[in-house]
């Protein structure tokens, strides 16, 4: 487990958090570019040292201005995968790989050369420059690289930022693997809410250097008071679901969740796969009976919870229907439809408006409210 | 017409060993220079980036004429060197190296320096989060990117050496076989009324040697910038 905290006077910002990693799982730092998020991992990683606060990872501590113990980067034992890769361009991939490379047995999890290159498929790369690999290929060597350092736990600052949107498919999988392959704790750095719920576990929300929120993704992404921070044209829930049957004839998957059933497209995984769902509020339409006739195949019956209402055209409504969901409208619906507290409204959903990007990979971890 | 006198050979072979210790002596040197310059953030930074550019920009005359003062016999340095143990380098080819490491100096320090502040921090950063100490990073990671700064650094300085004049006559004199280089060989032919045809032979020699030089340096550098950039 890792426990961080920090508070330091940058020029421009000020750095003030803390939070917890729990082993074994994906911690997001997520905030807008320029909040300060690089500091932190610089930070934990030993490349900068704060004023007050201290590292904790696994019991043991890193840093602690109290006490004057301030480890280098190199005995800290910390994995960083870098935006920028930072390959070493003299040397040749395999040297790359080996640059930090240990042997350590960890309880049968052994993270080894070839196990390594299988995982990440870099054994054609080997030979080769860092200048000449593409991007996804260079991202994919620094985690190699990083993991062979046989590190307590991975930090990746935004991996898939410098990468072009079509290859970023190539590396989401890989970071999935690693915590289930290798049991590795990750912190993951991004300003992109989809990849961190895809990918995180636990996030913890920064705003100009100081944590805005903690806890898990579903939690956070239904809170409509953080939206300026986790982004207004992104913003919806996030259900937790499971892959409960599948239609051959539609090529339809239905998703189970607290509080009912999601039918959607273009899953293809096996029955019981758990994965996550992100419905955007402004694929939410609401009615206040329920729909007849309709080509939507997502109705969900709610009570609205909660309004949000940062005073432009559009209001953004929290509605239990067993799981929070949000729901985009604009002013104007609000008023005609007499929406209120308390009310009761037919959600719906589009089964198209769901792609690949809105629907989490496999979440193997264990977690208390999943079903 | 084309075969050299010994005297003239003794000049060709003089000019190599003087130009070669200059080197030997201005690469470590210039290396931990450059690297302060480079990377560290200190009260005099820019003092010290004058003093040691001091001699590119003072006529070597007065160079030399500060070595003597120091070095000479009579100068404090160069009286505690005799004194304490029992070493002379003014008016011995030594003492020409010195004279060349302190005026091919800034021009090392500045080659090395320019490929250090290249070299991307991040990179040495990303080696010490790796394990490696800063010992390591420096000499796996920072000196294998400099390399063709350094290489620049020891031809510019080894040219800078063979071409040395005016420290040099004034610092340690003219003597032949023991400070006569090519440039002091061949100011004292021309000075000769029949040493035109040697004074050629020594300006061809000089010519083919910094060809060669940078013939030699050109080739290398390719080389390096293949090794880094694959």
């Amino acid at each position: 487990m890792l426990e961080v905290s920090f508070n330091h006077n940058f020029e421009e910002f000020r750095v003030e958090l803390d939070f917890q990693a729990e082993a074994g799982s994906i911690t997001s730092l997520f905030g807008r570019s320029g909040t300060g998020k690089t500091s932190v991992i610089n930070m934990i990683a030993g490349l900068t040292k704060p004023e007050i606060g201290y590292v904790k990872v696994g019991g043991e501590v890193l840093f602690d201005s109290t006490k004057g113990i301030n480890a280098p980067p190199e005995k800290r034992r910390l994995g960083y995968i870098f935006q920028d890769s930072r390959l070493f361009p003299h040397l040749s991939v395999r040297n790359n790989l080996l640059f930090g490379a240990k042997n350590l047995a960890r309880n049968g999890q052994e993270i080894t050369f070839d196990r390594v290159v299988d995982v990440l498929d870099i054994g054609g790369l080997l030979e080769r420059k860092p200048a000449n690999l593409s991007g996804g290929e260079k991202q994919r060597v620094a985690i190699g690289r990083a993991l062979l350092s046989q590190p307590r736990l991975l930090m990746m600052d935004e991996p898939l930022a410098s990468i072009d949107v079509q290859l970023r498919s190539e590396i989401l999988p890989f970071i999935e693997d690693l915590r289930d392959t290798f049991g590795l704790t990750v912190i993951y750095v991004s300003h992109a809410i989809e990849e961190v719920i895809r990918l995180a576990d636990k996030l913890v929300l920064l705003s100009n250097g100081i944590k805005a929120a903690e806890g898990n993704v579903e939690e956070i992404m239904s809170r409509l008071d953080l939206h300026p921070l986790t982004g207004r044209f992104d913003a919806g829930a996030v259900l937790t679901t499971k892959v409960a049957s599948y239609d051959l004839e539609f090529d339809l998957t239905e998703l189970a969740f607290i509080g009912g059933h999601l039918r959607v497209t273009g899953v293809d995984l096996p029955i019981g796969t758990a994965l996550r769902a992100h419905i955007r509020a402004r694929d939410v339409s609401l009615m206040l009976k329920r729909p007849e006739g309709t080509s939507i195949l997502n109705v969900f019956e709610g009570t609205i919870i909660e309004v949000g209402d940062e005073g432009g055209p559009q209001l953004d409504l929290k509605i239990d229907i067993g799981s929070p969901l949000l729901a985009r409208v604009t002013r104007k619906s609000f008023k005609d439809l007499n929406l209120a507290v308390g009310k009761t409204v037919f959600a719906m959903i589009k089964a198209v408006a769901f792609d690949r990007r809105s629907l989490g990979g496999q979440i193997v971890t264990k977690r208390p409210d999943s079903i | 017409m084309f075969s050299p006198t010994a005297l003239e050979l003794e000049a060709l072979y003089l000019s190599l060993k003087v130009a070669l210790w200059s080197v030997l002596i201005t690469l470590p040197l210039g290396l931990l220079f450059a690297w302060i310059l480079a990377r560290k953030d200190f009260y005099g930074h820019a003092l010290l980036n004058g003093i040691i550019h001091l001699p590119l920009v003072l006529p070597p005359v007065v160079v030399g004429f500060f070595l003597l003062s120091l070095l000479g016999r009579q100068g404090p340095v160069g009286a505690f060197l005799h004194d304490a143990f029992g070493l002379t380098v003014a008016f011995t080819w030594q003492g020409a190296a010195i004279a060349s490491s302190i005026m091919s100096f800034p021009l090392m320090v500045r080659a090395i320096r320019l490929s250090i502040e290249n070299v991307d921090s991040g990179l040495e950063a990303a080696a010490r989060t790796l394990g490696a100490s800063p010992f390591r990073v420096f000499y796996s990671i920072t000196l294998p990117l400099i390399s063709p700064g350094i290489l620049a650094g020891i031809i510019l300085a080894f040219a800078r050496s063979l071409g040395e004049f005016g420290a040099t006559i004034t610092f340690v004199s003219n003597i032949p076989g023991e400070t006569r280089t090519l440039p002091l060989a061949i100011f004292s032919l021309v000075q000769t009324p029949s040493g035109d045809a040697g004074a050629l032979r020594l300006v061809v020699f000089s010519i083919i040697l910094a060809l060669a030089a940078l013939l030699i340096a050109e080739y290398l550098a390719a080389r390096a910038k293949r090794r880094i950039e694959g």
